[in-house]
């Protein structure tokens, strides 16, 4: 062959996605995240589709304002999470520590409140199964309606809590300096990730609340 | 260099227990699923005593305690409970724990890294990682059996409600077990898969163009994507069922009004990527060898890849053939059956394609290609009896039958597990630097694959017949005794596969000291990973490789050889490369 194999643009390294292997690893992750839900989600729309009697009215059981409120602090914290971002691609040490700490103030307000849902609801008998939770009377249905409401909610919670141990070790480090405006990776990839768990409330709070 | 010789400094628990380089974990998991395989052979041994010699004293059942074999003066007799147990075990070790971290685990790992010229998987503490989650999964899959009530029972597809209460199946925290060992490994699969992508998309060496990838990467990447997307599905389903056993709800208990169906559909909404996770890498694997035993290019490279997109996006669209016999719409089976007829036209290409690579080649039956050879021929009978089976008035017929087992042997154990002898066989020197012996190779390849015929063949014929798949006892239905001498004859085929493996283990063995030593290129292969000692030292490459071509370019006029190392300079530009190799970054 009189032509090389390999023409110049070849020869230069293959630059990938041009996104750093953490980045493109966290995107990846979320894709699987997008998945599970879905798997969660998909049997909430079957099940609440072929029984739709098993499921209340909006609002009958679940408390609606609290939640709402409670959506709007998670929002809120995905404001906070861009504004450490922010401060920390302008080599603001202080500003990222700060948002960082507001961010997971939030985030454990948001835990904090649904926990308290979930023991006022189980006082109310909205539990799968009396007998197993030592409830006198369990509402009619439950053992569905219940059964996806808290797999689908106290999932997203699990993620949320996951969420604020991560960002206790990114505080953590930022206290030890380790971010600066050329490295902030950590800081970007934690945003990710939560950004996708409010997205996924979002969802959450439209379907089992709203609609 | 730098990194080779830091590995020596490391102490001899992160060396080889507790490792980040992605080959010594490639050897972790080719030992455990090795020893999974075993597990999984000896269980579907039990097995086939009990279709075989039904309710006669087992060999060695003694052995066993009490809750698994009846003991009578003559001997243990098998349990039906144990049987449920043997069947559900043997398909999920087979599948979770000896096929797929085979082909994912070990491959997966070993060739990634190597084939696209990069040091080391992009997140090796995530590797390793995965291996010891998938491991304790493992232990604790086997630990179900010493608990009581005994190990899951409900079959490897854990039909609800049968899984779904221990009431009828008599099997309480086995089944649970089940459930928390399968996440744990979907777990370790997921960080695999997250690995795998992230190194493919962004570790390539300088040169190493998607189009210039070994397919045996190729389709380790879309099984990747495969296990991405499809695991998170199955840890849905399995944490709903593991919530109806403990916690009360009724997602799939009709006692609630839950729906078992929606089992069905999650399941096999996963379980059919992973029926193409479970073949992809081995088609993969089967194309390498193939090229380098015929010595020629593959043939019709892009369709390869193309025919690897399309089976892993089509099979999102058919788990319903599954389905055909549970009570689904009968409109969807339609649907069903066509899509998955369609698969047909990416399987046949890939054949055709292996067909016209060893076409004219100058074939080398070594052992690896003989087994690739193995791989094509039986993957074609799977792949026909496939095609009865997706059509849905044939499917009413044999569906639940030997027909359904005998297919899924030829494409798992005639497909998969020949592909794995070949790739093993093949790559065993990048693992231990040596090479596995040619003649005993040689011995067990054919006595496998004439008893493996011997033994899964007749079950076409007793399940067209009318064999059920889970029975525990076929003579107590007269219309299947006469086949009670096919049942015999499959029984004492099975013993001598399963004693002839132990021809492989001895050669695998014997030969991580004795076997004569590989040096970089024994095959006289093309790609990124025979370019370096074997084994590669930690760190893979001295210099980042620059590739020049593709990986197939077997018999090239241009040069002397009939192999071309992809980093090989071209002639012209031997005299002055324009491209100085850089070392590598540490």
């Amino acid at each position: 062959m009189s032509q090389p194999a390999a023409s110049t643009a070849d020869r230069h390294p293959m630059p990938g996605m041009m996104v750093y292997n953490v980045k493109l690893g966290m995107w990846i992750f979320l894709l699987s995240e997008v998945m599970f839900f879905t798997a969660l989600i998909g049997s909430y729309i079957i099940l609440r589709f072929a029984h739709p009697d098993h499921f209340a009215e909006p609002g009958a059981v679940l408390n609606v304002p609290l939640t709402a409120f409670n959506t709007f602090v998670l929002i809120c914290s995905s404001v906070s999470m861009v504004k450490a971002y922010a401060a920390i691609t302008q080599g603001d040490q202080k500003g990222l520590k700060f948002w960082l700490l507001v961010t997971i103030l939030l985030g454990t307000f948001f835990v904090g409140v649904q926990v308290y849902e979930y023991i006022i609801l189980a006082q109310e008998g909205f539990v799968p199964m009396a007998e197993l939770y030592g409830v006198a009377h369990e509402i009619e249905g439950a053992a569905l309606y219940g059964a996806t409401f808290y797999t689908m909610t106290g999932f997203h919670g699990t993620h949320v809590t996951i969420g604020i141990l991560c960002m206790w070790f990114v505080l953590y480090r930022a206290w030890q300096g380790k971010y600066s405006a050329d490295n902030y990776g950590g800081v970007e990839i934690m945003g990710l990730y939560w950004h996708f768990v409010d997205l996924v409330w979002i969802i959450l709070f439209t379907i089992v609340y709203l609609i | 260099m730098d990194a080779h010789a830091h590995a020596h400094e490391m102490p001899w628990i992160r060396r080889y227990v507790f490792s980040t380089d992605h080959k010594i974990i490639a050897i972790q998991f080719l030992l455990m699923s090795l020893f999974f395989l075993v597990v999984g052979g000896l269980l579907a041994a039990m097995i086939r005593w009990q279709l075989g010699f039904p309710s006669e004293p087992m060999p060695g059942g003694m052995l066993l305690p009490d809750e698994m074999m009846a003991p009578t003066p003559a001997g243990a007799i098998m349990l039906p409970e144990f049987y449920n147990s043997l069947v559900t075990m043997h398909g999920t070790i087979m599948i979770f724990f000896a096929i797929m971290p085979l082909l994912v685990g070990v491959f997966g790992n070993l060739l990634i890294p190597l084939q696209i010229g990069a040091d080391d998987m992009a997140f090796p503490r995530l590797n390793m990682a995965s291996f010891w989650m998938a491991f304790p999964a493992g232990l604790l899959m086997l630990v179900s059996f010493a608990v009581e009530g005994g190990a899951a029972g409900a079959g490897w597809t854990s039909y609800a409600p049968l899984s779904a209460s221990g009431e009828y199946t008599g099997v309480y925290l086995g089944q649970q077990l089940w459930l928390i060992s399968l996440t744990i490994l979907g777990f370790a699969s997921l960080a695999g898969a997250v690995n795998y992508i992230t190194t493919i998309i962004n570790m390539r060496a300088p040169g190493m163009t998607w189009f210039r990838m070994p397919l045996a990467t190729w389709a380790l990447f879309i099984t990747a994507i495969l296990i991405l997307l499809a695991i998170p599905i199955l840890a849905g389903a399995l944490i709903m069922l593991l919530f109806d056993q403990t916690i009360g709800t009724g997602f799939f208990l009709p006692a609630s009004d839950g729906e078992p169906l929606l089992w069905q559909h999650l399941f096999w909404f996963f379980g059919h990527p992973e029926v193409y996770i479970l073949i992809l890498p081995a088609m993969g694997i089967t194309s390498d060898v193939l090229a380098n035993g015929a010595r020629k290019p593959v043939f019709g490279y892009h369709a390869m890849v193309l025919a690897i997109v399309s089976i892993a996006f089509l099979s999102w669209i058919v788990w319903g053939h599954h389905m055909f016999q549970s009570g689904m719409n009968p409109m969807l089976g339609t649907t069903f059956m066509i899509t998955t007829m369609v698969i047909a036209v990416p399987s046949a290409i890939k054949v055709f394609n292996w067909l016209g690579t060893i076409y004219k080649g100058n074939i080398h039956l070594h052992t690896p290609m003989l087994h690739a050879l193995g791989f094509v021929s039986m993957f074609i009978i799977g792949g026909l009896s496939g095609v009865f089976m997706a059509s849905t008035p044939v499917d009413v017929y044999i569906h639940d039958t030997y027909f359904i087992v005998a297919h899924i042997h030829y494409v798992l154990f005639g497909g998969s597990l020949f592909a794995i002898f070949a790739g093993v066989t093949f790559w065993y020197p990048k693992m231990f630097g040596r090479l596995m012996n040619e003649k005993w190779g040689r011995i067990h390849f054919w006595l496998t694959l004439i008893l493996y015929n011997l033994v899964f063949w007749p079950m076409h014929s007793i399940g067209i017949q009318g064999h059920m798949r889970r029975i525990y006892d076929p003579t107590q239905y007269e219309f299947l005794q006469p086949l009670q001498p096919i049942n015999q004859f499959i029984t004492v085929c099975v013993f001598a596969l399963v004693a002839v493996q132990a021809i492989y283990a001895l050669n695998f063995i014997i030969s991580i000291w004795k076997g004569k030593k590989a040096g970089n290129n024994p095959w006289h292969a093309n790609s990124l990973e025979w370019t370096v000692p074997s084994p590669p030292p930690h760190g893979n490459f001295e210099l980042v490789p620059i590739v020049y071509r593709g990986p197939y370019e077997y018999s090239a006029p241009d040069v002397e050889e009939d192999y071309w190392l992809q980093d090989t300079p071209p002639p012209s530009e031997t005299a002055a490369p324009a491209l100085e190799p850089q070392p590598v970054a540490d």
